[in-house]
């Protein structure tokens, strides 16, 4: 019998497949993982240290650094804490920009991960493709707050800057164009047989596992359970409108891509709605106190975020800075099913089934 | 060319052989230098971008730029890693793929030599740079690229043999394995008389195989760079980088020229009232195209995963290419004898 | 038209523009009729200042007057309170209340020590099912030490939080991980920023700070062992 040496492969903090400084130290045998265990904490900030010595729109600017693929949504989750603690009232307008960014983020970052999903499996060109698309959603942000990728665009009460002139025109335009875009997607990958064979059957778990690892987003979706929070427990604007939560039945990487197409078709189906009531005028910034203080207290709220349930816990002493900043970073709880996914797997279906899972190192870190 | 191979060798033929292949070898360098122009060009087009355009008029001094910058890099050893193999590496992967060159021949008067067993040559010859790949990432002494050679032996190793019997069907078709003769015997007139047609199976096979012979999309596992950083080359930089590069450019340059002879037959022209058109317009044409269509299939297609490749070379591919070779004796037996 | 002219006429449209597109600057209150206008706003202003003060106080004094009306989530928090301390033992649930802040959501703090039979019961009961745990959060509140986990059943879409105390000295909380594995990297942050040590983890190692880190960041007197970092 032949007796072959276990092998330590480090994965990362440099890796082109590890979505950034992630790492992770895993046990082959000959390429059969046998052992994984993650490393964290490359790209630890200490946000939420930082947070409790900064006033509430001091802390919009790091919530963009946590998620950078999906900034607007952090900003979201912090603002409507603090307005879920004070009680405020968001103009509609304002409501209605805060939700048509939300889901033009949730686009964006679909179509980042879907190419990037692809580029980690071989695939070159879709990766461009995805990126073409998705920086039609960057200009329009560019338009709206001046940044491309973090954009601090959300404020307590409302939100920074009105929609420029012309705006809501372009993203209606966009609509049309990106499903047709999706449709093309789907008929240049979806049914790649290679792409087929590396996904189907790959990285699978089922709902109970899914729940007992409180995984969220289309990583708990894939598994059949039909939760997504934009319809359980809406908050802003989404009880006004009509769309399907698409979910997986095997729980593999490609229910999990599937899934996320499909969410890029219904995010359009929403910003078609929203696009449409659209208030043609009003304020954009609520009646807000000048020194933000929320009362003493605390206040866990979350929201949909493309990855998943991201939430933020507020601990309020009555001060203008929290007390204690807790984000719920959905990243980093999806991320713990990995080593239990990773056994028996090879090298190869590592990067998919790391890939597939969707994090973003930013907000594991925090 | 091959009246001085059956010379005795003397100090004179020998310089003239010398210089021959000096010529040729910069034509390869040529060749490899626009090769990557021409990829980085047709996938930029592709992936709805420009590609090169800024050095030189057009880009067209892009890869010029590029071999340059390698030269006068810096040459890093890494300290724990096997001086002797590991300088011999690059060395040994370039200089097969440059011998294999030797016995293409490209029209009925140019060609370098003219060996009875050519076929058999180029298939020996260019097994020995998967050992330059295992050497490679063995000596570099780190476990991504001993991955990647473990990859690449495994895989040319198993791709090898389907490669090889798939072009049975041929050399069975023209009775030699004489490059010249394969193409000689696909002569005499329209298109549906080279192997192609009769062979598809085989050139389907051959294909398959070839692409996986050269690493590339979608068998580039060795370095895959989504999961082994760069493979059995990761730790190499400067010129012995660069030798890996161009032994693989050279291959593609050997494999589609292989390719031509074998199945697309070689210098002739695909209809009789065509022929007045030089054979070596012919040759290229098909060279190029067969080129094109490599780098196509790199913009175009996902890796496929270790064992996948595995079980299509062998639980596919290897029973084809059988199947082949039993289908063409048949036809031999029974229809020409 | 010369081409002086032209360029004249554009020059002209241009200041036109800008003029019509810049807020006209308000001129020095000079004039008495200004004057008048600005006191009859000030008056206006501190009108409506007194008639909201007022509003506001009968507004308060309404809501004293009238009992606030009971929480329709007041009879799930009784609901898991009884539950607990029934099938638990008798002073498990130390305090119990609705947030108001975060939309009545109960809260119970939970004896450490019964945290997991209660853990297990809150995720197995039939009643209960909260088989899903969304945030864990460690607080530090200068005299103890609270970890805050936020539960959900997805059958009910019902939610609560559970709260476990711990002394500054010592911290130590038995561990969640065993019934939900969520747990297993939010307690080892807890544990990498606060310092309070999950008995039963299965991996209780620093996650965010590198092993030989001195101190726990989160904590609110804590100090960088080197002030330059």
């Amino acid at each position: 019998m032949i007796r072959t040496e276990e092998l330590l492969l480090n994965v990362g903090p440099q890796h082109p497949s590890t979505h950034g400084v992630f790492r992770i130290v895993v046990k082959l045998d000959g390429e059969v993982i046998t052992e994984a265990t993650p490393v964290m904490g490359y790209l630890h900030r200490g946000t939420e240290k930082l947070a409790e010595s900064l006033n509430f729109t001091q802390i919009i600017p790091y919530t963009d650094r946590m998620d950078y693929v999906s900034a607007m949504t952090n900003n979201y989750v912090l603002v409507h804490a603090v307005e879920t603690m004070m009680g405020l009232e968001v103009p509609l307008r304002a409501e209605f920009l805060r939700l048509i960014v939300m889901e033009l983020q949730r686009v964006a970052s679909h179509l980042v991960w879907w190419g990037t999903y692809l580029l980690d499996i071989g695939a070159m060109s879709p990766f461009l493709y995805a990126f073409r698309d998705r920086e039609i959603i960057i200009n329009l942000f560019n338009e709206l707050c001046g940044a491309r990728l973090t954009y601090n665009y959300m404020r307590v009460g409302g939100v920074k800057w009105d929609a420029p002139p012309g705006w809501m025109d372009k993203v209606k335009d966009f609509i049309p164009y990106m499903e047709k875009k999706l449709e093309e997607y789907d008929k240049l990958v979806s049914g790649n047989e290679i792409f087929l064979a590396r996904i189907k059957g790959v990285g699978q778990y089922d709902a109970a596992t899914a729940i007992d690892h409180g995984l969220s987003g289309a990583n708990l979706r894939c598994t059949g359970v039909r939760w997504d929070l934009r319809r359980d427990e809406p908050y802003s604007l989404y009880s006004r409108f009509e769309f399907d939560v698409p979910i997986g039945h095997n729980g593999d990487c490609y229910d999990r891509y599937l899934v996320r197409l499909e969410e890029i078709r219904q995010s359009l189906r929403i910003l078609k709605q929203a696009v449409e009531q659209f208030p043609s005028d009003g304020e954009t910034m609520g009646k807000v106190p000048r020194v933000i203080r929320p009362p003493v207290g605390e206040t866990y709220v979350r929201i949909e975020s493309p990855r998943g349930e991201i939430g933020c816990h507020i601990v309020s002493k009555g001060k203008a800075e929290p007390y204690r900043l807790k984000f719920r970073r959905p990243s980093f709880v999806n991320l713990q099913i990995l080593p239990k996914l990773l056994v028996g797997e090879t090298m190869t279906n590592l990067i998919t089934i790391l890939g597939g899972i969707d994090i973003v190192v930013g907000e594991v870190d925090c | 060319m091959g009246a001085w191979l059956n010379e005795p060798l003397t100090w004179g033929s020998a310089l003239i052989l010398f210089l021959w292949s000096t010529v040729f070898l910069l034509i390869v360098l040529g060749f490899v230098t626009y090769a990557i122009y021409y990829e980085r060009k047709v996938i930029g087009w592709m992936q709805l971008r420009i590609g090169p355009n800024r050095v030189g008029p057009f880009g067209l001094l892009q890869t010029v730029a590029d071999i340059f910058k390698l030269l006068i890099k810096e040459d890093t050893i890494p300290r724990r890693a096997d001086r002797l193999l590991f300088i011999i590496a690059p060395a040994l992967a370039f200089i097969p793929s440059f011998t294999v060159l030797a016995v293409i021949p490209y029209t009925e008067k140019l060609y370098f030599a003219d060996l009875n067993v050519g076929l058999l040559y180029y298939v020996a010859l260019s097994g020995i740079t998967t050992l330059a790949m295992v050497l490679g990432g063995w000596a570099s002494n780190n476990k991504y690229a001993l991955l990647g050679g473990m990859r690449s032996a495994a895989q040319m190793i198993s791709y090898e043999v389907p490669l090889v019997i798939s072009i049975v069907g041929v050399i069975l078709l023209s009775g030699s394995l004489n490059l010249r003769d394969i193409v000689a015997a696909q002569g005499g007139g329209w298109f549906w008389s080279w192997n192609l047609f009769p062979q598809i199976i085989g050139f389907i096979v051959f294909y398959i195989a070839a692409v996986s012979e050269l690493n590339r999309t979608p068998f580039d596992l060795p370095e895959a760079e989504s999961e082994l950083v760069a493979g059995y080359h990761v730790e190499y930089s400067g010129f012995r980088f660069a030798f890996f590069m161009l032994a693989e450019y050279v291959y593609v340059y050997a494999i589609a020229a292989l390719t031509t002879v074998l199945f697309l037959g070689g210098w002739h022209a695909p209809a009789p009232f065509l022929d007045f058109v030089p054979g070596i317009i012919w040759f290229l044409l098909k060279f190029a195209f067969i080129v094109f269509s490599l780098f196509w299939i790199r913009a175009t297609f996902p890796r496929v995963r270790v064992d996948q490749l595995m079980s299509l070379g062998w639980k596919v591919l290897l029973p084809v290419a059988l199947l082949n070779v039993f289908l063409t004796a048949l036809y031999l037996e029974l229809f020409v004898k | 038209m010369s081409d002086e002219e032209k360029e004249n006429l554009k020059a002209n449209e241009l200041t036109e523009q800008q003029e019509a597109m810049e807020p006209k600057q308000a001129p020095p209150p000079i004039d008495a009729e200004r004057e008048a206008k600005l006191k009859a706003a000030a008056e206006a202003r501190a009108a409506r200042a007194a008639a909201k003060a007022k509003a506001e106080a009968e507004a308060a004094q309404a809501e004293l007057d009238t009992p606030k009306e009971p929480s329709p989530r007041q009879n799930d928090l009784e609901r898991y309170v009884r539950l607990i301390e029934d099938t638990v033992g008798q002073g498990t649930v130390k305090e119990s209340g609705l947030n108001e802040l975060n939309a009545d959501m109960p809260m119970l703090v939970i004896a450490s020590e019964q945290w997991p039979e209660v853990s297990l019961l809150l995720r197995d009961h039939g009643e209960l099912r909260f088989s899903y745990l969304r945030n864990v959060s460690g607080i530090d509140y200068e005299t103890y030490l609270e970890i805050v986990y936020f539960l959900l059943s997805l059958d009910n879409k019902q939610d609560v939080a559970i709260k476990l105390r711990t002394d500054r000295e010592a911290p130590s909380v038995p561990s969640a991980t065993p019934t939900w594995s969520t747990a297993n990297w939010n307690e080892r942050e807890i544990y990498d920023l606060l310092g309070i040590s999950f008995t039963g983890h299965p991996d209780l190692r620093r996650i965010m700070m590198p092993d030989d880190w001195v101190g726990h960041p989160l904590r609110k007197d804590y100090e960088p062992l080197d002030s330059e970092v």
